[in-house]
């Protein structure tokens, strides 16, 4: 029951942030790239609760306008990843033979590597901007839940109401969509729900690195980057950035954890 | 032991010669021409021409590959494009400074996970297990960015207490050990507490507590190092987290290590010096995978692999 209501304030805490993000034009006190120079670095005030960035530039709709373009970033390559590694996973595992042989040893070899590490480098090599990045946290985003789907439909395959299916004449991409998939989605969603936190500490660590969202955009990475030149004299910058993205990772990992309480009848 | 151990050493040069295929194509394939980065787009052709055919860009890509691959069986993994000293060597001056901080993370980790951990599992639902609980989940949820600058505010700013930046002094590593360390202590406190709730089910504890041993030492020296295994594995597996939160964190406090190193390289576009970074962290990577494949069979003396 605890757990339960623990549940809901967080999916309402997401809700709210989502929410924040999606009407940050409404609510916030000033357009997110308006300077006003002679006022750089000022701390918290009335007009500003958030204080001021080093242009002037009011923190606060900074914060919520990088709301959605973090949010943006992570639904969107979560989504990617998701699909994608699904739908290979889950062939793979359907399938057997050589296409679960070749898809599985990609995912070693991707494996092998640091994720972050190779989102990096992709994000170096391609250049920065928003969509290579996105395309960077796909590109290595997939692999878990292709292993994940994979393990999932190996189960769920030798079940009886898959041959009960098969004998009634189903072929293989019915068998994937309507009794395979459904039957999965439980551990995914838990899985996407990690994902989206891993992918809002990400697109912040690229865009931290000068690797993601390019100045004027507003983006909690680049913004904590700048942040830091500026502890001495404003730490404004770097406390309420902080704390917002901390918020936004602790709620999802929260979700995940409660999503994974009631899913996985061994945790309860 | 011994036959488990060359069987998994062999293994291993398939996938470094996997890795190290995916970061040359990574480099050659994609669009960016280095030359005209290093250059400017308005450099002169002929000096375009020049540089290309020193670096032996001009090269068919397969011959590249070729003189990549020769070079990296020689530990050979060419030079800098900045400052044309060898990559191997940049990269080895570097790597202590990276195991030292990664090495006080992972004590920094384990210090805090074990113990936080343990006492969650034994007194599950209580005060004490939320507590602990809550505080992993926090120290997970921190990201390193946010983590790093907080402490530097908090403790060298403000009190003092430690340097900002640098490693001229032994205090420097705390600061960087513990932005790089707790994420990690939040996921393995986590496994420790369900990998501790399992095994004290299990019939061997209940015969060791029939048997009168004192409640310390059944969980200490009974449950404890049968809880290992999947504590060890969760280390194992954030071995690379570790390894690329040094990018991060090394950038924060200046450290000058491996990950600030690779990190340059990126912001010089100097790409045989990035790709031997990436290369390293994933060779280290792959090993420290090994490694804890080895510490298993110690950990579980019914692991043997001879099979």
């Amino acid at each position: 029951m605890r757990s339960r209501l623990l549940l809901l304030g967080t999916a309402l805490l997401l809700a709210l942030l989502a929410w924040l993000a999606l009407l940050a034009p409404l609510l916030a006190p000033a357009p997110p790239t308006q300077q006003v120079l002679q006022e750089g670095l000022q701390g918290p005030s009335l007009a500003h609760p958030f204080g001021q960035d080093r242009l002037g530039r009011d923190v606060l709709s900074r914060i919520l306008f990088g709301g959605r373009v973090s949010l943006t970033v992570a639904v969107l390559a979560v989504g990617i990843s998701l699909t994608v590694g699904v739908l290979i996973g889950a062939a793979a595992g359907a399938c057997g033979g050589w296409v679960d042989e070749g898809a599985m040893r990609a995912v070693d070899i991707l494996q092998a590597f640091p994720g972050i590490l190779l989102a990096i480098a992709l994000a170096a090599i391609l250049g920065p901007s928003l969509t290579n990045v996105i395309l960077a946290l796909s590109a290595i985003g997939w692999v878990g839940y292709a292993r994940l789907a994979r393990g999932q439909v190996l189960v769920v395959r030798e079940a009886e109401f898959v041959a009960a299916a098969t004998a009634l004449g189903a072929g293989p991409g019915r068998l994937l969509f309507r009794h395979l998939l459904p039957n999965i989605l439980g551990p995914i969603t838990v899985e996407a729900t990690f994902g989206l936190a891993g992918a809002v500490v990400a697109e912040a660590s690229l865009s931290f690195l000068g690797l993601g969202a390019q100045p004027p955009t507003p983006s909690w990475g680049a913004m904590l980057n700048e942040g830091r030149q500026y502890l001495l004299v404003a730490p404004h910058l770097t406390l309420f950035h902080g704390l917002w993205v901390t918020a936004t990772v602790l709620a999802f990992d929260l979700l995940g954890d409660g999503l994974s309480a009631i899913l996985d009848p061994r945790r309860r | 032991m011994r036959r488990f151990l060359l069987r998994r050493v062999l293994l291993l040069l398939p996938i470094l010669w996997g890795v190290a295929t995916l970061v040359f194509l990574l480099i050659h394939l994609t669009p960016g021409d280095p030359v005209e980065i290093m250059l400017g787009e308005t450099a002169l052709p002929a000096a375009k021409t020049a540089l290309r055919a020193r670096l032996r860009l001009d090269l068919p890509l397969l011959t590249q590959y070729g003189l990549f691959l020769g070079g990296l069986v020689r530990g050979d993994l060419g030079n800098s494009f900045v400052t044309e000293e060898g990559v191997a060597g940049i990269i080895l001056r570097t790597l202590p400074a990276t195991v030292e901080l990664a090495a006080a993370a992972l004590a920094i980790a384990l210090l805090l996970a074990i113990p936080l951990g343990t006492v969650a599992a034994v007194f599950p639902g209580r005060l004490a297990d939320r507590a602990a609980m809550g505080a992993a989940l926090l120290g997970l949820s921190v990201p390193n960015f946010v983590l790093g600058p907080l402490l530097i505010l908090t403790f060298a700013i403000g009190t003092g207490t430690f340097p900002v930046s640098g490693r001229e002094e032994a205090a420097s590593v705390v600061l960087p050990a513990i932005t790089l360390g707790l994420a990690l202590a939040g996921i393995l406190s986590r496994m420790t507490r369900a990998s501790l709730l399992e095994v004290l089910t299990r019939e061997f504890v209940t015969a060791a507590r029939a048997r009168g041993l004192p409640e310390r030492r059944v969980i200490l020296r009974h449950a404890l190092r049968n809880a290992a295994i999947p504590i060890l594995t969760v280390l194992g597996l954030q071995a690379g987290a570790l390894l690329t939160g040094t990018i991060i964190t090394e950038t924060i406090f200046s450290w000058p290590g491996l990950g600030r190193l690779t990190l340059q390289a990126i912001q010089s576009r100097d790409f045989p010096l990035v790709q031997g970074c990436v290369l390293t962290i994933a060779a280290i990577y792959v090993l420290v995978h090994l490694a804890t494949d080895c510490l298993y069979a110690w950990a579980d003396p019914r692991i043997r692999y001879d099979a």
